[in-house]
């Protein structure tokens, strides 16, 4: 089976991990091998949280530069940083609601506009998919399902071997009952924003 | 039913390489462990903490690594099957202990699970723990995945239960932090008393009866290298000419990098599984099956250094090579297109790495370090001591989340090496300098290692003020318990008593002592102002609760968060350019207040000049 590299990045408390995880019982669930890789400690303080998905022929549980098949990222910014990440191949997903450092409050540098960095990725990378996952998220009333528009918004781009309703499966069984309807609300949004 | 006591052999589970330890541990029947928390091995107590009150599993969190060995080790040498994990530098920590209990060995088998940290991703330094196997003489075993994590612990307990010593099982960040596929096994029964015989010639290591066992350790030795030829871990993989050698999760680049130039058939892989002993007979086997080799390992040049020797020893005479090889270093972390890049080159292959987007028109980026989070009591005695201290007096301070006063605007943090070292320095600062000393510590790392340095301060009549951050709890790995925390709440209650920080300073003899709330900064920077002005030791016990460890455990006081009346701002930002709390951001020109991330804990309000800052009205 063709190997897939997958890079999440996103800001601490944004559940990025989550959407990794997720991501590793939905596959271990359709029998894909698969390995996820996390960082914890010290850069959940607010810093940058990256993970990663590695699925099908492969035993390496991080992705390299240049290597990730697709990059997801939780924050525009941070995706703009992250490009080191991609090759001219590489799928960019991105939200596009700025969370900006705090460096940037105390005036010790300038976060770029939004509309420039995305024009920036779009002229790299081989496709991207852009879209106000914060939003997405308010509109379901759920404010913390970033998280799920941005895993709706990775299948939807139709890279991942696991399907929609594979996916939506996983959520039901492993995330909290009393958030699951927005969180599969949001998986939607994200899904309709990559097709 | 916590998820790691599922009794289903056979079924797969997605686990992450800690809990596929913890799980391991329970599989093989574990009655015993202890720790201090320390990333990246902090998963794996953590999981015996929430499941222990369900099995016969003891646990405790010890006050320190090396009171944690300690415990261990009665309960060692007493017949249990004990553990005790910890990072790379815990062990330091718990060394003293260590080097001493690898002569008297163990009855029980005793498995030390140490997490090394190439690349520093939350740790002081990144030292190669490998060679506490060398310094100690325990065998050392290290997985390449999470199916091995779990297996490799089951085996490490009957290697130690054979030898009668410690094993240390060695992870890494990389490998403590993935998520694989585990196959369960069966979940042995407990045994949970132990019996323990009295043998002073062995256990009791006066200089006579230490020269004989010295000589047993050395007999020992010579047994886990034979076992190590044996061992099922340790595995040559393929029967091509040309020779790699790989431990830890280099192995996994390795296959992938060899698959990926498409030269398996060319390549024999030696994967080390146990890589001390190293198994000798094994590599001379392997050595004189191929005509070169490379040695792919992260951190210090360990097992090229000695795959050297036995080549050397054996009349060997194949290009053997490791560090210095493409960008094989022995700094930080390996990755696999390093890997390829590396294997490619030293064997001869046409390769091509992806070519990286072009990143030579990238905008200068803001920098997002990690950040005291809003509501952090410790910005707030940070803002208090600056208050009367400024910037010229010398701030020496610990490990914890505190560390990130480092970075302004802060900014106080001039001096940290090690857990505890922020109150014993603060004695060599202050007599060294002609300036005013203010070491910061943590309430964990305070009971973990400052009591000592505290009591030399005391007796040597030094003289700095020492701030003691009392959030409650162990912030940073997690929020776990330690000795001062009341913990009723976590439902630990009946089990742990509270040691209070202020009936100990003051019964080590500390005639200054105050204890604040920091977020009231009028009366705290009294506090600071008195303790300026006293020759001696003075300690400020900076009490207010960790808000997210609050919250966790439905202690948290909701208070309204804050808002800037805009009529009344003048714009001065002595709140954002002071405090850089992460819930205020500037939008245009105004500063505010993310309303979802403020905890209320008003210390804004108290800063600014024009009272523009205000609870919001609910």
């Amino acid at each position: 089976m063709d190997t897939k590299r997958f890079v999440l990045i996103g800001v601490g408390g944004q559940g990025n991990l989550l959407t990794a995880r997720l991501l590793g019982e939905a596959a271990l669930d359709m029998d894909i091998p698969v390995v996820v890789s996390e960082i914890h400690g010290m850069a959940q303080r607010g810093g940058i949280v990256e993970a990663a998905v590695l699925v099908g022929d492969v035993t390496s549980p991080i992705v390299s530069s240049a290597e990730a098949d697709v990059l997801v990222s939780f924050e525009p910014l941070e995706a703009l940083r992250a490009l080191g990440k991609c090759n001219t191949d590489t799928v960019v997903v991105t939200n596009t609601a700025p969370y900006p450092p705090f460096t940037v409050a105390i005036g010790q540098g300038v976060y770029p506009p939004v509309d420039e960095m995305m024009d920036l990725i779009k002229a790299k990378a081989k496709k991207l998919v852009a879209f106000d996952g914060n939003a997405m998220a308010e509109s379901v009333g759920n404010p913390l399902a970033l998280n799920m528009v941005m895993l709706g918004a990775l299948i939807g781009t139709g890279t991942v071997p696991i399907s929609a309703e594979q996916m939506k499966k996983t959520i039901s069984t492993s995330t909290k009952k009393a958030f699951l309807e927005s969180n599969l609300k949001a998986f939607d949004l994200g899904m309709q924003s990559a097709n | 039913m916590h998820k790691l006591l599922t009794d289903a052999p056979g079924t797969q589970m997605l686990l992450l390489g800690n809990e596929a330890i913890a799980r391991g541990a329970l599989e093989a029947g574990l009655a015993f462990a202890t720790c201090y928390p320390g990333t990246p091995s902090s998963e794996i107590p953590e999981n015996f903490f929430n499941l222990c009150k369900e099995t016969d599993l003891y646990f405790e969190y010890s006050t320190n690594e090396k009171v944690a060995m300690e415990v261990a080790a009665g309960a060692a040498v007493s017949g249990l099957r004990t553990m005790v994990t910890l990072k790379h530098v815990g062990l330091n920590v718990a060394s003293d202990p260590f080097m001493t209990l690898a002569y008297t060995g163990v009855k029980g088998g005793m498995v030390i699970v140490n997490a090394d940290d190439p690349a520093l991703f939350s740790s002081q330094n990144e030292q190669d723990n490998r060679y506490y196997a060398r310094l100690s003489g325990c065998p050392m075993l290290e997985p390449t995945n999470t199916q091995e994590m779990k297996d490799l612990t089951i085996y490490a307990f009957e290697l130690s239960e054979k030898l009668e010593l410690p094993v240390i099982l060695r992870t890494t960040t990389r490998l403590s932090h993935i998520r694989g596929a585990v196959k369960l096994g069966e979940l042995k029964p407990v045994k949970k008393v132990g019996n323990f015989e009295k043998n002073p010639m062995r256990f009791v290591t006066v200089p006579a009866v230490s020269r004989n066992l010295h000589v047993g350790l050395l007999k020992k030795y010579d047994q886990a290298q034979e076992i190590s030829s044996e061992m099922p871990f340790n595995e040559v993989i393929g029967n091509g000419k040309w020779g790699i050698v790989g431990n830890g999760v280099s192995v996994d680049y390795l296959q992938d990098a060899v698959a990926d130039l498409g030269i398996s058939d060319k390549v024999s892989i030696f994967k080390l599984g146990m890589c001390y002993p190293l198994p000798k007979d094994m590599i001379i086997k392997f050595l004189n099956s191929v005509e070169k080799v490379l040695i792919v390992e992260e951190g210090e040049p360990i097992n090229e250094t000695d795959i050297k020797a036995i080549a050397q020893e054996n009349g060997i005479t194949i290009p053997i090579k490791g560090k210095g090889v493409g960008a094989f270093s022995r700094l930080f972390e390996y990755d696999p297109g390093m890997v390829r890049s590396v294997v490619a080159e030293y064997f001869g292959i046409d390769y091509k790495a992806p070519e990286q987007v072009d990143l030579s028109s990238m905008p200068e980026l803001p920098g997002r370090p990690p950040n005291l989070c809003a509501g952090c009591p410790h910005r707030a005695t940070y803002y208090c001591v600056k208050q009367v201290y400024g910037k010229d007096s010398i701030y020496p301070t610990d490990i914890g989340c505190y560390t990130l006063g480092l970075l302004p605007p802060i900014s106080m943090a001039d001096f940290v090496v090690c857990m505890g070292s922020s109150v014993s320095s603060g004695c060599g600062f202050s007599k060294a300098n002609d300036r005013k000393v203010v070491s910061f510590i943590g309430d964990s790392t305070f009971f973990h290692s400052g009591i000592t340095g505290l009591v030399n301060a005391i007796h040597n009549k030094h003289n700095f003020t020492l701030v003691i951050l009392d959030n409650g709890t162990t912030a940073m790995t997690g929020h776990q318990p330690h000795p001062g925390i009341d913990a009723g709440p976590i439902g630990w209650g009946d089990e742990m008593d509270q040691i209070s920080i202020e009936d100990l300073v003051r019964g080590l003899g500390v005639k200054d002592v105050h204890v604040v709330k920091p977020f009231k900064l009028k009366k705290t920077i009294e506090a600071v102002q008195a303790t300026k002005e006293f020759e001696g030791i003075s300690v400020i016990i900076s009490k207010e609760m960790c808000p997210l460890f609050a919250k966790a455990t439905k202690q948290f006081k909701k208070t309204r968060p804050f808002y800037v009346n805009t009529s009344k701002c003048q714009n001065h930002r002595d709140c954002i350019n002071l405090l850089a709390c992460p819930a205020m951001y500037i939008d245009g020109e105004q500063v505010t207040i993310d309303e979802n991330l403020c905890v209320g804990c008003s210390i804004c309000a108290q800063v600014c000049p024009e009272n523009a800052i205000l609870p919001l009205k609910q």
